[in-house]
């Protein structure tokens, strides 16, 4: 396979690359939902994302990829190994759940071959199952089919996927960030799902034709030599991988003071977003961005940073407002911090 | 590099010398891009695809998929039946891995499920296939080229998921097997092509050329990145065709009219500098940007990031005018009467999409129906199916008690219920006799319907007519986003069309009824038709033709509500009505909250 793009050769979109390196730095924000233009590089992001990512160490063969550390959060394979298990690193998964993925292949199966052939009853996991502890990618969100839609609200909640099917039953952790693209020219996204992402996003097509170029330049690079390209740029993602997991160690210790925590309630009550999901999500995308660039204490730049991503899918719709989600979040912006 | 003067837009270039063209350069790279061929099955196609037989490198296999092909036969998958028959894993080849260095004929492109699209576009971009279930397995190698054949028309339309990826878009529609006649000649032969195949990986790009492409396709709207790259590799291999080592603008323009121009969807607009650009017409001065200075073939200059200027530079000019030049007239019209995006690529891509007994949805039981792929074979009813038999199937020949005697009938697969979804189609008569206010309130009931229907995952579709015609303002959307652009500029006055409106709705019904969905019109107007179908005025006739498109209508099945919004109820409107077999419910003080829960309550009682 083909090296992905490299992260740091992406032209622009800094909201999208500050949101995702986000989610890298604390998954507990919860996913990142991107919505722009066809060919602005949203998948790219993404699967540049999984070359960047530091690798993770995990059980040795266990099907889950499970966390040594766990403890209790071990599927019951491995809690049923032996003590010190052998462990291995692996990259973190970053999953993608094509369009049209059929539910068996995404919450597992029966396992056909070996019951056919074996008459054995086996599970064989699913896309939950080998983006436990990474990314979940669904490009064209907005296309996916109902019930795939239901059965991802529910595990992306849970952390758990439940299978209770075909004489099977198995339960087995899966922890991911959900992470989203689409057109929204092309539909909406059920509100319930919408709550499910941490963050999102808006990407533009690049207006300037500089810009333009370079991207096409630098696509077109890579499409020529893919390995040369991403050498290239090598050392460029080595530094953002390890900007990441020195945001992952200071992460732990970063504080937020009072009076960050009241502009943060101030703000979600300005725009009347329902419930407390926006507002948490708020404060823990600000550490996470205060871990990002290296501070121990969250302060209202973060705060105003991140607000716009953390909150826009959160405002409660109004068909006959014209203005945009961005444009109420940067107004109320204005009002609170003005005081 | 050539002396002589750019091709200017070659005024005279036929459709089908481009056509050809497209398919040389097509033919010298088919790995990761393709051509969506717009044309009916006929002698035309043929041609074309003969021609595409006969110049792909030797041992090119040309494999036609269908458009119903399912996810286990593309990818690949078990081979049930085979591997119960010998008790081990029997895997069957998919057809993507099967293509792999060949070129995958698409059969009826519109009507690939946007799931199979997405396969396709995603193998295309990465050249590897990966299988559904063993992803470790199943990893290899899978390069291929697509040509799309498209019969679409009216609404249907190619996904923009594939076509995005397509290079070249070719329309066929408008020839006849006379013009394909005479171009014999200008048919790179086989050699040709497999010697600019030679050259491709060593053909450099100007910066030049590279910044008019990227500010043609702005220009143009064009997309971006993937059609200003499908616009380089095109520029590539034309210069490879040439025998040249470096494109030039040359390359540029031609690569501008067979890429970016079927892509357009607005016209540029004037230059906002540069007086000095030479009429379209007149040759361009072209020294400066023919002659460019012999760069290391490399193309890798990412660094040089502040070097390029905001504008397109001055040969961007001449590309530009190559492709506006080659797009077609029918096209110009449409984008100068409207700044969006042309209508029929809107909402596309889902035809086909909610294919009734498929294999998504939810489970609802099973069915006896012998293992094929894409069916989802439920194993345990399987079994059970089998259990009584086992005794008898027993033969003393294989008598071995632990092996299970399946046989064919014994299948059972799950069925699967996908909920179709209600497509609403609004017929507006924007006409002067439905007074204007009419219209602001079908555009609210319109956005409190979507604003309602997002949950539900149902589409809104506007047509309205007016003058002489019905014109679709709203393909079939479930974006408020899409609603609220297209509704904004909704026109109103002149005659009143009706026939004209029903007729366009049916037709719409129609296209929405193919694609799996329920459609249900809702008609508002006051019923007073004084347009005929042929445009004529007059109401004797416009209302005979009025109730003969809605009697059809009627025959067809389609669901219909008519709303009569004139300030008295008329006869004639519910004659109409009954003529169409709708609910007829006059409001004459509709308004837009009136209009949708109207709406609402006939969907529920049905």
């Amino acid at each position: 396979m083909r090296e992905p793009f490299p992260f740091s050769a992406i032209v622009g979109q800094e909201e999208m690359k500050q949101a995702l390196l986000i989610a890298a730095v604390d998954p507990v924000v919860g996913g990142v939902l991107v919505f722009g233009d066809r060919g602005t590089g949203k998948s790219t992001a993404v699967r540049a994302l999984a070359g960047l990512l530091p690798p993770m160490r995990a059980v040795r063969d266990c099907r889950y990829h499970c966390d040594p550390a766990a403890g209790a959060a071990l599927c019951a394979e491995c809690q049923a190994r032996e003590a010190p298990r052998a462990e291995i690193l692996l990259p973190v998964p970053v999953v993608d759940m094509p369009l049209g993925a059929t539910e068996d292949r995404v919450v597992g199966a029966l396992d056909l071959e070996r019951a056919l052939a074996h008459g054995e009853k086996s599970f064989e996991p699913g896309l939950l199952a080998r983006a436990n502890r990474g990314f979940l990618y669904i490009d064209e969100v907005n296309l996916l089919e109902d019930h795939l839609v239901d059965l991802l609200i529910d595990v992306a909640a849970s952390g758990e996927n439940v299978v209770e099917r075909e004489g099977l039953s198995v339960r087995h952790p899966a922890r991911f960030v959900l992470v989203g693209s689409g057109n929204p020219e092309e539909g909406e996204l059920r509100p319930q799902l919408l709550d499910r992402f941490g963050l999102s996003v808006e990407i533009t097509t690049p207006q300037d034709i500089a810009s333009r170029i370079d991207i096409v330049r630098r696509r077109d690079a890579y499409e020529r030599d893919p390995a040369g390209f991403a050498a290239k740029w090598a050392p460029e993602d080595t530094r953002t991988r390890q900007r990441i997991e020195a945001a992952r160690a200071l992460l732990p210790g970063v504080d937020v003071p009072d009076a960050v925590l009241e502009s943060a309630t101030r703000l979600c009550m300005a725009l009347g977003t329902d419930g407390l999901r926006g507002e948490l999500t708020l404060l823990r995308a600000a550490r996470a961005l205060a871990a990002l660039m290296g501070e121990t204490t969250v302060n209202d730049g973060h705060l105003q940073r991140i607000a716009p991503s953390s909150l826009r899918h959160r405002l409660r719709r109004d068909p006959l407002d014209e203005a945009g989600s961005s444009v109420r979040v940067t107004r109320a912006m204005s009002e609170v911090f003005a005081a | 590099m050539t002396e002589s003067a750019p091709t200017q837009p070659p005024a005279g270039a036929s459709p089908w010398g481009d056509a050809l063209l497209a398919l040389a350069l097509f033919a010298i790279d088919p790995p990761g891009t393709g051509v969506c061929l717009h044309a009916p099955a006929g002698p035309v196609r043929d041609a074309w695809l003969q021609n595409l037989a006969r110049l792909v490198p030797a041992g090119t296999a040309l494999r036609k998929m269908p458009a119903t092909i399912g996810e286990e036969a593309l990818l690949g998958g078990l081979d049930f039946a085979a591997t119960l028959h010998g008790g081990r894993r029997v895997v069957q080849r998919g057809f993507l891995p099967a293509s792999d260095g060949g070129i995958v004929l698409a059969a009826m492109a519109e009507r690939l499920a946007p799931g199979t699209a997405a396969i396709v576009a995603a193998t295309l971009d990465e050249g590897v296939c990966r299988a559904a279930r063993d992803p470790a397995a199943h990893e290899k190698p899978c390069r291929f080229g697509v040509v799309a054949l498209d019969e679409s028309i009216a609404e249907e339309a190619v996904t923009p998921v594939l076509l995005d990826r397509l290079a070249f878009l070719i329309d066929l529609t408008p020839l006849s097997h006379h013009d394909c006649a005479g171009a014999a000649d200008t048919i790179p032969d086989a050699q040709r092509i497999l010697a600019a195949r030679n050259l491709l990986g060593t053909v450099s790009v100007e910066d030049e050329v590279l910044e008019a492409l990227c500010g043609t396709a702005a220009a143009l709207g064009a997309g971006f990145v993937r059609a200003p790259l499908l616009a380089l590799h095109a520029a590539r291999a034309s210069a490879a065709l040439a025998g040249r080592s470096t494109a030039t603008m040359e390359d540029a323009a031609v690569a501008a009219r067979l890429v970016l121009a079927p892509r357009a969807t607005r016209l540029p607009a004037e230059p906002p500098k540069d007086e000095a650009e030479p009429p379209p017409d007149s040759p361009p001065d072209e020294p400066q940007q023919d002659q460019p200075p012999q760069n290391p073939p490399d193309a890798n200059k990412d660094e040089s990031e502040n070097e390029t200027k905001n504008m397109p530079p001055e040969g961007a000019e001449m590309v530009l005018e190559a492709a506006k030049a080659a797009i077609p007239s029918g096209l110009l019209a449409q984008l100068m009467a409207a700044d969006f995006s042309r209508p029929a690529r809107a909402g596309a891509g889902k035809a086909g999409a909610r294919q009734k007994g498929g294999v998504r949805g939810r489970p609802v039981g099973v069915r006896a129906a012998p293992p094929s792929p894409g069916l989802r074979l439920n194993l345990i009813e399987t079994l059970r199916a089998a259990a009584p038999w086992q005794r008898l199937r027993r033969t003393p020949a294989n008598a071995s008690a632990t092996t299970i005697k399946l046989r064919r009938e014994d299948f059972r697969v799950t069925r699967v219920e996908q909920r179709t979804r209600t497509t609403t189609i609004f017929l507006v008569d924007a006409s002067g006799s439905s007074a204007l206010n009419r219209l602001a309130e079908a555009k609210g009931a319109v956005e409190l319907l979507l604003a309602d229907c997002y949950q539900r995952r149902d589409e809104v579709a506007v047509l309205a007519f007016r003058g002489r015609a019905a014109q679709l303002l709203l393909p079939p959307t479930r974006s408020l986003v899409r609603a609220k652009r297209s509704l904004g500029s909704l026109p109103g006055g002149g005659g009143t069309p009706l026939a004209a409106g029903l007729e366009a709705g049916f037709l719409l019904a129609e296209t929405v009824k193919r694609g799996g969905d329920t459609p249900t019109l809702v008609l508002l107007t006051d019923g007073r038709a004084n347009v005929s179908l042929s445009g004529e005025g007059g109401r004797v006739q416009a209302e005979q033709d009025a109730r003969q498109a809605g009697r059809r209508l009627r025959a067809a099945g389609h669901k219909s509500l008519f709303v009569d919004i004139s300030p008295r109820p008329s006869e004639q409107a519910r004659r109409i009505a009954q003529d169409m077999g709708a609910l007829y419910v006059p409001l004459p003080y509709a308004s837009a909250a009136a209009v949708s829960s109207a709406v609402r309550a006939a969907a529920a009682r049905r």
